[in-house]
């Protein structure tokens, strides 16, 4: 089984400007820093170590954004195999939502082509609302502007749909290296 | 001890012709890797959505296909989001089946869209009876004692 490397993204915020931020957030203190660090020095400190099975817990939380259900429960469980708390809702409309409601999230996983409201238009309105969370649009590939268009939309990152355990890593391993600010 | 081990030969024989034959490629294995003692019907569970939604859309489709004026656009999203789940569960060659489905939407051909749609609806039973089945020999493996083997 192969050795997935294990980071934990520590959230300090200096001076929390953005009103939609949960101020209940058990991460919130001085700087921002990100350390990586190695599975097995950390799995011992914060990780839950299951039947000797690699699963472990992160701090990182996520949101899943898409209209359909099969991929929903997906996403979801894939994320649950990486010890990611996460979310989900129905379409962008549910994503701001959320958000107004003061939830926050490490990582959205936008999907594009949903009713009510598309990502395109969720990841705008999540940006002008001050949003600085991972945004990465999940798609299926159809013409390359609409993924220009969503990409300048305000997306962090891009990864053709289906997500497999590979792509979600590389997307924490980005969220890892762009961290810090 | 003998049956086990030739159900469980059944078994890998049967979900290699699968993949051999297109109906399932490389994303099914991705969910088979998603299972584990703490989610034992991970598999099962995300293909029973795929089928509901499915035979919801399918439903959608020959409904929105019958109407006088036909909305393409309309179709079209159906369609997008059947190719998307059938991809994400490894269901080959319906989501093949959509591709060709969304061309005919593009030219806005309904005798196209109706034969796209014969065709979806074929591939659709042939895989969900496979599936079907193969669920059937995990469950006797499992209750002959034996373990379904992981793929690499």
């Amino acid at each position: 089984m192969e050795i997935i490397p294990f980071f934990s993204i520590i959230l300090f915020l200096s001076s929390p400007k953005n009103p939609f931020l949960d101020h209940t957030h058990t991460h919130h203190s001085g700087k921002l820093e990100i350390s990586f660090m190695e599975f097995g020095a950390t799995s011992r400190k914060k990780n839950k170590m299951v039947n000797g099975n690699q699963k472990f817990r992160t701090e990182i939380t996520a949101l899943v954004v898409d209209d359909d259900t099969t991929n929903r429960t997906i996403h979801r469980r894939l994320l649950q195999n990486l010890g990611i708390e996460n979310q989900e809702v129905r379409n962008g409309k549910e994503a701001i939502d959320i958000h107004s409601s003061g939830r926050n999230f490490d990582l959205i996983l936008m999907d594009m082509d949903m009713p009510i409201m598309n990502g395109i238009e969720a990841t705008k309105q999540l940006r002008a609302m001050g949003i600085r969370s991972t945004i990465v649009g999940v798609s299926t590939r159809s013409m390359e502007e609409k993924v220009q268009e969503f990409m300048e939309a305000g997306l962090d990152d891009y990864q053709e749909k289906p997500l497999t355990s590979a792509k979600l890593i590389s997307i924490l391993h980005k969220m890892n290296h762009n961290g810090s600010v | 001890m003998d049956g086990v081990i030739q159900l469980q030969r059944q078994l890998v024989d049967y979900t290699a012709s699968l993949f051999h034959e297109g109906f399932l490629d490389e994303q099914f294995n991705q969910l088979q890797q998603l299972q584990d003692e703490n989610n034992p019907d991970f598999v099962v569970e995300v293909v029973s959505l795929f089928f509901e939604d499915s035979e919801r859309l399918l439903n959608e489709l020959a409904k929105a296909l019958e109407q006088q004026c036909v909305d393409f656009k309309r179709i079209d999203a159906h369609v997008h989001q059947l190719k998307g789940s059938s991809s994400s569960i490894g269901a080959q060659r319906v989501q093949k089946a959509c591709i060709a489905f969304r061309n005919y939407c593009d030219e806005q051909n309904t005798e196209g869209c109706l034969k796209c749609l014969q065709q979806v609806k074929h591939e659709y039973s042939l895989v969900k009876t496979k599936l079907e089945t193969l669920f059937k020999l995990q469950r006797r493996v499992l209750a002959a004692g034996g373990s379904i083997p992981k793929p690499i």
